[in-house]
Parts: structure tokens; sequence; C-alpha cells
């Protein structure tokens, strides 16, 4: 029988098992929305943006492991989910994103809404189509969730012409996809595995490096295994928070920039580096020439670029992480007989004295203005029981999430780690919500960042996406100002936000839950409030405007140089000339 | 140093963009590209004439074979290869230089494949440093317009080891 191009995208995203897509219409695809309206398999969110839905299908395809799919008009509909593109591209989250074109008589000529849609996503796609015969779409759509799911995931956009959704063609799908020039490699070099598990049994102070890899490859479980039948310490990457359990007593948290003391340090004084899943990136080697100088590398990645990249690797192992892993444990289970906690334990004394030395500290007053620290600090005692699903935003606020919260599980941290996405963080929550709608989702935010998507809050309301959403409120955007203390003495230029909404009006005006916090004593009921609740809530939280992450490494500093504290010009803050002050009258419009 | 990369890619809509985006989004060079259909129409060889250091060469090998339209990527300079390059050149003549140029042309042996009352065209093939050899011995006459084809190069017969090489790093 033969189907027009939308039925044959609605048979196909079936045949995937997609249960939920994330859309706005637009002229030339009618169609398709039309084919979707009158089905119930695939459910359809109708976000209000469609950067919203590109977060969304990223927020989705990170708590479920499975592609993520949006759907969004020509032209600007197109524009719109660029940044969630090159957010998906950079964080490597599978995503499938279908974008109509005008049609095929139409294109190049600038007809209404149309744009270079393949030009445009063509450096943050990891693939992309454009399909000008209704006959080639089904093929399309099976490679284009091929290769968004395989090798190192990522995000490829499917561009269909207004005609070749009306077009009509057989329709047959795939049952298996074969592309010449694409065969990602899963399995890693046998002789450099063997050499790896020499180097790990011998060296006396190793660290694990893990990223965002080992989440996507589903590694957890073989990690955990690896770390403690070889005593390792485990540092974790942004990324790869939930990766290994952050309360085991072999977690060091996250390293970096704002990374805990004990993990910097243990990287940059370790004798061997085994990167799984991590990509090198600045803000984890921090300078390059001074990284880790006492160490050998093992790098183990699925895609081949990452490799030697940023720093140089003494041994390279392309493949997925848990294959890789498994390969490692099947020797190292051999050869490790319970002789590495012995050989180890003069490193364990050594991060344990780190660890003890510069510990994350906050000082909250009762009385004082509320700290951002004490607000995720309760958030995560509070919800820790009930495995909840975290997105942040970027910022301060998305810092002090990654060294407060501590996952459990992967899939469950939802961050824009590479692109740094403000406005991520909401529509993301949305997205994983929709996948599990049982389950509790939190989304910290910053008062900068959720003004950046929260029109999706409409999207959220319609939908039933009971997320919670808490806004650590200090009127600034907070890193930009931290930066200006540290390195701009001061001036806060464009970091100050004046005003901001009453976010509990706000809430309450799109039908949505609005509470507010004002002291520290009333965190917790507040807190313990909104998670009652099976609505979206918004809890607004003015705190400490001045509060600063630290650890810090400055930009291209080197590892085991961190600032831990203000300094001294910061200590008791005094407004001076040129800075601004919150003031009285903008407290009263949040209190 | 100056590498000859040879890229075999899916001859389709959009792969020579995706080759040269790769260039210009990550800041590495391209000297010249040429790209023309392989003996098998689905296919097309490009000849990329890049430089930098060794890790920037890895980097665009590697990154040449991410991309999915890449079915296979040598770096000629792994082992010994001949590369050629054409120009043409529109020589301004005056009637006493005429057989100058022609000699000029004879001993590269190079052709004239247009003339006419003021100029000749020579057509000239060979390694890079014999275009610029006829070049400067043919501007004093006075060159009209110039055009290079860019190189292309094909490795010697060692091409097993090459490939082997090319692959290794590849999955390095």
């Amino acid at each position: 029988m033969k189907l027009t191009g939308a039925e044959i995208l609605l048979e196909c995203l079936k045949r995937e098992g997609v249960k939920t897509i994330f859309a706005l219409p637009g002229g030339v695809v009618l169609k398709i929305f039309d084919i979707l309206h009158q089905q119930k398999d695939i459910e359809v969110v109708l976000t209000r943006h469609e950067q919203g839905a590109g977060h969304m299908a990223e927020g989705y395809a990170k708590a479920t492991g499975k592609a993520g799919v949006c759907l969004v008009t020509s032209g600007p509909g197109m524009t719109n989910v660029i940044t969630a593109l090159a957010d998906a591209y950079m964080d490597s989250v599978p995503l499938v994103c279908f974008s109509g074109q005008v049609p095929t008589s139409l294109i190049g000529n600038d007809a209404f809404q149309e744009a270079d849609n393949v030009g445009l996503s063509r450096p943050c796609t990891k693939y992309n189509f454009l399909v000008k015969n209704v006959a080639e779409l089904a093929t399309t759509i099976k490679e284009a969730f091929y290769i968004a799911t395989t090798g190192r995931p990522g995000p490829v956009l499917v561009d269909i012409p207004k005609d070749v959704s009306m077009d009509k063609a057989e329709f047959t799908y795939p049952s298996s996809v074969s592309i010449r020039s694409y065969n990602p490699v899963y399995e890693g070099n046998k002789w450099q595995i063997k050499q790896a598990a020499e180097a790990m049994t011998k060296a006396k102070k190793p660290i694990l490096y893990v990223g965002g890899g080992v989440v996507f490859s589903g590694a957890s479980q073989e990690l955990l295994e690896l770390a403690e039948l070889t005593h390792m310490p485990v540092d974790m990457t942004l990324m790869g928070l939930g990766a290994f359990p952050g309360e085991h007593p072999q977690s060091l948290g996250m390293l970096g920039m704002h990374g805990t003391y004990w993990a910097n340090m243990a990287m940059h004084y370790s004798d061997l580096v085994i990167a799984i899943g991590a990509r090198f990136d600045d803000r984890v080697t921090g300078k390059v020439s001074e990284f880790c100088p006492h160490a050998k590398v093992i790098h183990i990645d699925i895609d081949p670029t990452s490799i030697r990249k940023n720093v140089n690797v003494d041994i390279p192992i392309v493949g997925d992480c848990k294959t890789v892993l498994r390969e490692l444990l099947q020797i190292l289970r051999a050869t490790v007989n319970g002789d590495q906690r012995e050989l180890r334990k003069s490193w364990w004394n050594q991060i344990h004295e780190w660890q003890q030395a510069n510990p994350l500290a906050y000082q909250q007053e009762s009385d004082g203005p509320i700290k951002p620290q004490y607000v995720i600090s309760r958030l995560y005692e509070l919800t820790k029981d009930r495995d909840p699903i975290v997105s942040t935003d970027v910022g301060q606020h998305q810092m002090w999430a990654a060294q407060y919260f501590k996952l459990a599980k992967a899939n469950r941290w939802l961050t824009s780690g590479g692109l740094g996405t403000m406005g991520f963080g909401f529509p993301a929550a949305m997205g994983a919500q929709a996948a599990f709608p049982g389950r509790l989702v939190l989304c910290i935010a910053g008062d900068g960042s959720i003004q950046m998507n929260m029109q999706e809050m409409a999207t959220a309301v319609v939908h039933k996406l009971p997320v919670k959403i808490i806004i650590l409120n200090n009127r600034f955007h907070g890193m930009v100002r931290q930066w200006q203390d540290l390195f701009y003495e001061g001036r806060y230029a464009s970091s100050y936000l004046e005003t901001t909404p009453d976010f509990v009006k706000l809430a309450e005006a799109y039908g949505a839950v609005g509470l507010r916090a004002s002291k520290p004593s009333e965190i917790d009921a507040v807190l313990k409030e909104a998670i009652a609740v099976n609505k979206p809530v918004i809890v607004d939280v003015p705190t400490y405007p001045y509060e600063n992450v630290y650890p810090m490494i400055p930009a291209g500093g080197c590892n085991h140089e961190m600032i831990l504290e203000d300094p001294p010009a910061l200590k008791n803050k005094q407004i001076g000339a040129g800075q601004v002050a919150p003031k009285d009258s903008d407290t009263i419009l949040t209190a | 140093m100056e590498h000859i990369i040879s890229v075999t890619v899916e001859n389709k809509f959009g792969s020579l963009s995706r080759v040269a985006g790769l260039f210009s989004g990550r800041g590495f060079n391209i000297e010249s590209l040429s790209v023309a259909p392989t003996l098998d129409p689905s296919m097309s060889q490009m000849t990329i004439v890049t430089s930098g250091d060794e890790r920037i060469i890895e980097q665009i090998v590697k990154q040449l074979n991410k991309l999915i339209d890449v079915i296979k990527v040598v770096d000629l300079n792994e082992s010994d290869f001949v590369s050629r390059e054409t120009a043409l050149i529109k020589v301004h003549t005056r009637p006493e230089d005429r057989a100058e140029a022609l000699r000029i042309a004879d001993i590269f042996r190079a052709n004239v494949i247009d003339s006419t009352p003021a100029t000749y065209t020579i057509e000239v093939t060979g390694d890079p440093r014999k275009i610029e050899a006829i070049i400067n011995l043919l501007q004093p006459l006075g060159i009209k317009e110039l055009t290079r084809t860019g190189r292309v190069a094909v490795a010697r017969e060692s091409i097993r080891s090459t490939g082997m090489q090319a692959k290794k790093i590849a999955r390095e």
C-alpha cells in the first residue's frame, strides 16, 4: 500500500519505539501534524518555542538512553532549534530532529520561511539529510536513528520538504542499516587492553577519570566493579556525574574548574590516569602543559578524535566503554588478588588528608541570608531516597548542584556541559518527566537562566509534567558576577539583573504552583511542600548574592593551584564605586 | 610541515561542504583541494594539501575519518608518493618575445594550447617546483592570467603499507 510521506514518518517513528515527540507546527509540516493528530501511539508535546522542544528531546534522551525526537518547521523553527542541536552535539546526546522544508521546487528561491537547514545544522549535527524523494524517506529515517544512537551518539537532522511529506510511496522499513563509510568500533584492541590492565595493577597512585561516555554506554556496573576490584579512586566530570555512586567511599566527586580539592589534587599527583568516556576538556585539564605531569595516560573512548586531541596518551583504546571495561575486568579478575588495597594504601592516606584539609564548605547562619549550597544540600537530603532526576541550568547553581547533589545512579543528571546552554534545565527536566511520569524530577535553576526558557511553563501545565523548579535567586548572572569580582575589579558589567519577576506570581499566572522560602528555617518545609504537589512548581529562594563557587581553578591555571576561598578583598564585601548593590526595592519584588 | 591527504568520499550532495566545513570550523589549513569522481561513480576522490605539526595532521586524519561521508583517508606523507599539478598560463607576448615564450615552454615540456597574435596560453604539468619555475621565467614577458589545478597525488606502489598506517592512526 502506498503511504504519504507524513504517514511513512509516523510508521517509522512507531517502529523505532518512539513514544513521545516534542514539536511545534508551521506551514510546511502541517501534513505531518495532521497525521500525528489522528493517532494515539505517539504523544505530541506541543512546546512554546523550538529551543524548548530540542532541550526536551535531550532531557528525554539523557534520562532514557534512547534517542529523543523533536519536530520543527522550516525557517525560524529550524534556527530556533539550532542551540539545542549544538548542545546535543557537544554533549553527545542521541537526538533525531525532523525539520520542515519548503517544497523541493522552491528550495533556493528564498521562499517564505525558507532556510538552508542542512547548511545551518551541518557544524552542529553528527549528520544531516535533506530528503528529496519520498521513496527515500523510510531508509533515511532508519539511518538517522542508527547514526544518532551508535558510536559516539549525537544529533541527526532530517529535513523534509513539504511535497515529500505529501507525496506517496510504497512503505517498507529496512530491518537493518549498513553505511559503508560509518563503522564505529566497539571492541577495543586486545593488546592495548592488556597493556592497560598491566599498568593498572602496577600503578601506586592511579585515578579513574570518568565522563559522560560511561553514562551513554551504560557501563556503570562495570565501572563499579573495576573501581572496587582495583581499589582506585574515581573522579567524575560534570557529564559523568552519576556514572559512579556519589556516596561511595571511592568517589572523589567532580573534578575540574569547580571540582573538589581532593579530586583535582589526586588528578594532578597521580601516576596513572585512566580516562573512560571523557575527553580532556579545557575545564578539566586547566593548563594543558602542566596537566598530570607525573602520570601515564590510558584513554578509553569510542571516538578516535577524542584521543590525543588535547593531551598525550600512552595507551589509547578506541572502543565502547562497556565492552572495553568488560574485557579489562576479565583480565583483572584473574590477576588482581587483594593486594591492591595494600599497594594503594599511602595513596588513599594522601587523598584522605586532602579531603580533610579542604572539604567543601559554606557557612549558613540560622538568621542570615540563605546560602545556595544550603538549599541544594537540603534538597539532596530530602529527596535522595526517591532517586530523583536532577536537571540544572548553567552557572553557579549548576556547579553547586554538581558539588552537593550526590547522584547514586547514571541517567539521573541532566546538565549542559560542553555548550553551557542557559535555559537548558527546565525543558530538559520536562523531557525526562515526559519519559518517566511517575518519577520525581527536579530542576535546579538560577534566576537568570530560568528566564531563558520560562515560556515552557505553559507546556508543563498543559501536559501535566510536574517538574519541581528550585530557583536560587541572587538577582545576578552569578558566575559572571563571580568572575567580575575576581578578575574585573568588581565592575558588574551587565551581570546585575536589577529586577526579576515575582516567580511565585509567575508560576501562578501559568496555572502552576509558586512557593517561596525567605529564611533558612523555611527551606525544609517549602521543599517538602513542593515535592508533595503533583503539579509543576516553582520554588523561589532568594539567596545571598555574593556567594562564590570554590574551589576554583582560574582559566588557564594549573589543577593543583586552586582558589579555595574569597580573596581578602572580597571577604566582608564592601560595595565599591561602579558596583551595584541589590536594593531593598528589588527584594520587595521577590519577597 | 606540508602533508598531502587523499580522501575518498561518497559522491553526493554536501560531501565537499562537510570536508571544507571541517577544515574551516577547526581552523585547519587548506592549501589546495581538488575533487573529481573516481572509477566508481558513487565515490569522489579529494586531494587535500594541508600543513601542520604531527598532532594537527593526526587530528585532521581522524576528524576526516569521523565524517560519515568519508570512506577512506590516506596521509600520503606516510610513504612515498608522486604528485602533479597543472597550470594554464596566459602569457602576453610582444612579437619579439614570442620565440622566447615558445623556447621556455619547450624546456618545460609544456604545450601551447591557444594562440592569438598577442598571447600564448601555455599548459604545463609537473610538481609544484616546476610550475613555480616556469612561472618565474614567463613573468618578465608578462603573465595575463594564471590558473592552477592544485595538486593531485597518488602513493607509489607501496600503497598497501600506507593504507595500513593510515588505518592504524585512524583506529588509535
